[in-house]
């Protein structure tokens, strides 16, 4: 509305330069591990991600090395240049843009030439890391000084299945349930229908840390831990208060009279749900499955405690992985992009809706 | 279904029990072929979905027709209870009898066999990992959560006079989409730090900065007290994007012509910020601020990943998982969970009272 109304250029000029800086501070972190996620492993270990944007820097360009009498504990000159060990050791710029290094320990004698170039678009870029990162058997790599590495695959390829065994029907059965619920909780005379919607009010913010150890209790007894069952009863539990609300909220302000000329049709209420409920519901119904699933398919706490390291999640293999080879960063990295590629792509795709769930969520809650 | 009304009563009920029978048997051989499917990972998480979803949707179309099968008189309150029953059934069994249980188990020993009174609650208030994790949990929510809402403000105001408004909003809310762990990961490698030496190349962005503007390398993650304030940030960088949403759709929401009035009485945007726009959004905000004090008051996903609650960054929701799964005692964790219930209880009355207020339920 008032966008045409912004006094002045300056002021213009400086809404969007704070916009700017801050969306920047925003977007970089994962900016780069999405750039550092197809770099080389050798690269990673020795260059920051940026580096594979144009810029300056010193090339190793060529290698020699000093007479065996060069004594390394005394004055050591080269190309007229005479230093002391230390100081070659850190480098010296002899000319604009050249400098001499000496490599390794005191015994090396070996000296590096660098020179300043323009390097950039040449990066070596790679698919490999989500190739061992989706591996499940032995994988190996390249560490910063060029030694093969082994190590145990991260098995994200399951990962990634199970998240999605997990994720769909989490956010598809709490949905049924809510919508039956709050179906019944608007339309229908049921005893204690009033105290009971008051307690899912109330329920709203009540911690899950509450529930995890006693609902542990009872998955043990029913060997239920480890399953994709107990998973998906645990997520519908713990978000059925906000499901039941939102719809509920929605479901109640559907006009009266739909359902009076179904019921004059000799429809069931099953039926009225089925055909009439439903598919009107479909933008509340949207916005809660939007909101749930990035719920499920993000949340770390549930998966630890119910699924353990039977039928790892993404979000717990990459937590295990930050554990395991918190220095792999070609493996973390690639690891973090598996994981978030399908909430991203939910995220954008259907963002409108889940604004809007968001808002009446919160606004009226 | 509406050849089945039409039925007569005889055959209605013996197909109901069919159906029911058949419900069961879908419900138990699903769940065991289910476990069969491990090794075929693609095929078990089709089946996973299709049947998990499946089974959800059958069990209500049989239990409305068993509810169907009744005399009339009872039939409307049974449908009822088809209908809510499923849900108010796992809220009590997920939320509130599990807080029964936790409260009972927290006057319980480590294995919930003999009694210790008030014991766990002592260790609650005055163990030093407790008191610890009690301070940094109000740093976050002091810092993190007026972080979040000062920044939410500011970019909607400020986007809200933008020609690429939506461009900026979206990427800010972005995180959104991120778990905790992901996010863990991505600030993590920002953080990375490698030593000091000779000719060391930091490769993590923030270390990399300080060199690049003479400064020495920091291990950010170590450092005492200051530590948590890298960790805060990593809950404004995902949450801000939240209160930012909320926020501005608040502030889309107050009228034009008050604007438009207070401008020609040749109020400046400062003025008719304090004056206009910030009372006018205040009750949002503070649904928002409660929103994330909850949040960061259960906290647990980014401390467990960037410091498992070492260097003095430990939070209740940690202590929480530590007391459980590493030290196995119940009481304890059972302690601190109700503590946790106990702090959000003034907002589970204000929720209330304003629900009342609102006069939803008719």
């Amino acid at each position: 509305m008032s966008k045409e109304k912004s006094s002045g250029k300056g002021a213009r000029f400086g809404v969007a330069a704070v916009l700017i800086l801050i969306v920047t501070i925003w977007t970089i972190p994962t900016l780069g591990v999405f750039i550092t996620s197809f770099r080389d492993s050798k690269d990673i270990y020795s260059s920051g991600w940026w580096s594979v944007l144009p810029h300056k820097d010193l090339v190793k360009t060529g290698e020699f090395e000093l007479p065996q009498d060069t004594d390394p504990n005394g004055l050591i000159v080269i190309e007229d240049h005479s230093a002391q060990f230390s100081e070659w050791r850190v480098g010296i710029e002899l000319e604009e843009g050249r400098v001499l290094r000496w490599y390794g320990n005191k015994r090396s004698r070996k000296i590096e030439i660098f020179e300043e170039k323009w390097i950039g678009f040449g990066a070596n870029l790679t698919l490999s890391n989500y190739r061992d990162v989706l591996a499940a058997g032995t994988i190996t790599f390249e560490d910063a000084s060029g030694n093969q590495i082994t190590r145990q695959g991260n098995n994200f390829a399951d990962a990634v299945l199970n998240s999605i065994a997990v994720a769909i029907p989490a956010t598809i059965i709490p949905i049924l349930i809510a919508a039956f619920a709050a179906y019944a909780f608007a339309w229908m005379e049921f005893p204690g229908r009033k105290p009971l919607f008051i307690m899912i009010v109330a329920l709203l913010v009540v911690p899950l840390q509450i529930a995890l150890i006693p609902i542990l209790r009872d998955f043990t007894a029913w060997g239920l831990n480890g399953t994709f069952v107990s998973m998906w009863l645990a997520h519908t539990g713990f978000g059925l208060p906000l499901a039941v609300y939102l719809l509920y909220n929605y479901i109640s302000t559907l006009p009266r009279d739909i359902f009076e000329s179904a019921y004059l049709d000799g429809a069931t209420p099953f039926v009225t749900f089925v055909r009439l409920v439903l598919p009107l519901s479909i933008p509340a119904l949207a916005s809660f499955a939007i909101f749930q699933f990035l719920w499920v398919w993000n949340d770390y706490l549930v998966a630890l405690i119910f699924l353990g390291d039977k039928n790892r999640v993404v979000t717990s293999a990459l937590a295990a992985m930050v554990g395991e080879k918190g220095q792999d960063w070609h493996l973390l990295t690639s690891g973090a992009f598996m994981s978030m590629i399908i909430p991203l792509v939910v995220f954008f795709a259907l963002q409108r809706f889940f604004v809007k769930g968001l808002t009446a969520g919160s606004v009226k809650g | 279904m509406s050849t089945v009304l039409t039925k007569s009563p005889e055959k209605k009920v013996s197909h109901t029990v069919f159906l029911g029978l058949l419900t069961v048997i879908i419900l138990i051989g699903g769940f065991n072929l289910l476990q069969q499917m491990q090794h075929i990972k693609v095929l078990m998480t089709l089946f996973a979905v299709v049947w998990g979803v499946g089974s959800t949707a059958l069990l209500y179309f049989t239990l409305n027709s068993i509810a169907q099968t009744l005399p009339k008189k009872i039939r409307s309150v049974a449908v009822a209870m088809v209908f809510a029953g499923p849900a108010v059934i796992l809220l009590f069994w997920a939320l509130c009898i599990p807080a029964l249980r936790s409260l009972w188990l927290s006057f319980f020993d480590a294995t919930g066999t003999s009694f210790v009174g008030f014991k766990n609650y002592i260790f609650a208030f005055t163990n030093p990992a407790m008191v610890e994790s009690f301070r940094n949990n109000l740093l976050w929510m002091i810092f993190g959560t007026s972080s979040c809402i000062i920044l939410g403000i500011l970019i909607s105001v400020l986007a809200d006079k933008s020609k690429h408004e939506k461009l900026f909003k979206s990427l800010i809310f972005m995180p959104m989409a991120i778990s905790f762990v992901g996010a863990g990961v991505i600030w993590k490698f920002v953080y990375a730090y490698k030593g000091q030496g000779i000719n060391i190349v930091e490769i993590g962005l923030l270390n990399a900065i300080m060199v690049g503007l003479g400064g020495e390398s920091q291990p950010w993650l170590l450092i005492p007290f200051w530590n948590n304030f890298f960790l805060i940030f990593i809950m404004v960088w995902l949450q801000t994007g939240y209160a930012m949403v909320i926020i501005s759709s608040a502030i889309k929401g107050i009228p034009g012509a008050i604007i438009e009035a207070a401008e020609i009485d040749g109020a400046g945007p400062f003025t008719i910020f304090f004056k206009i726009t910030l009372p006018s959004i205040m009750p949002t905000v503070i649904t928002v601020t409660t929103t994330i004090l909850i949040f960061s008051l259960k906290l647990f996903d980014i401390v467990r990943v960037m410091t498992g609650g070492n260097y003095g960054t430990n939070v209740i929701a940690n202590e929480f998982y530590l007391r459980q799964f590493s030290y196995g005692n119940t009481g304890q964790a059972s302690a601190i969970a109700i503590v946790l219930l106990v702090v959000i209880v003034p907002v589970l009355f204000y929720n209330l009272k304003e629900f009342r207020n609102r006069k939803v339920l008719k």
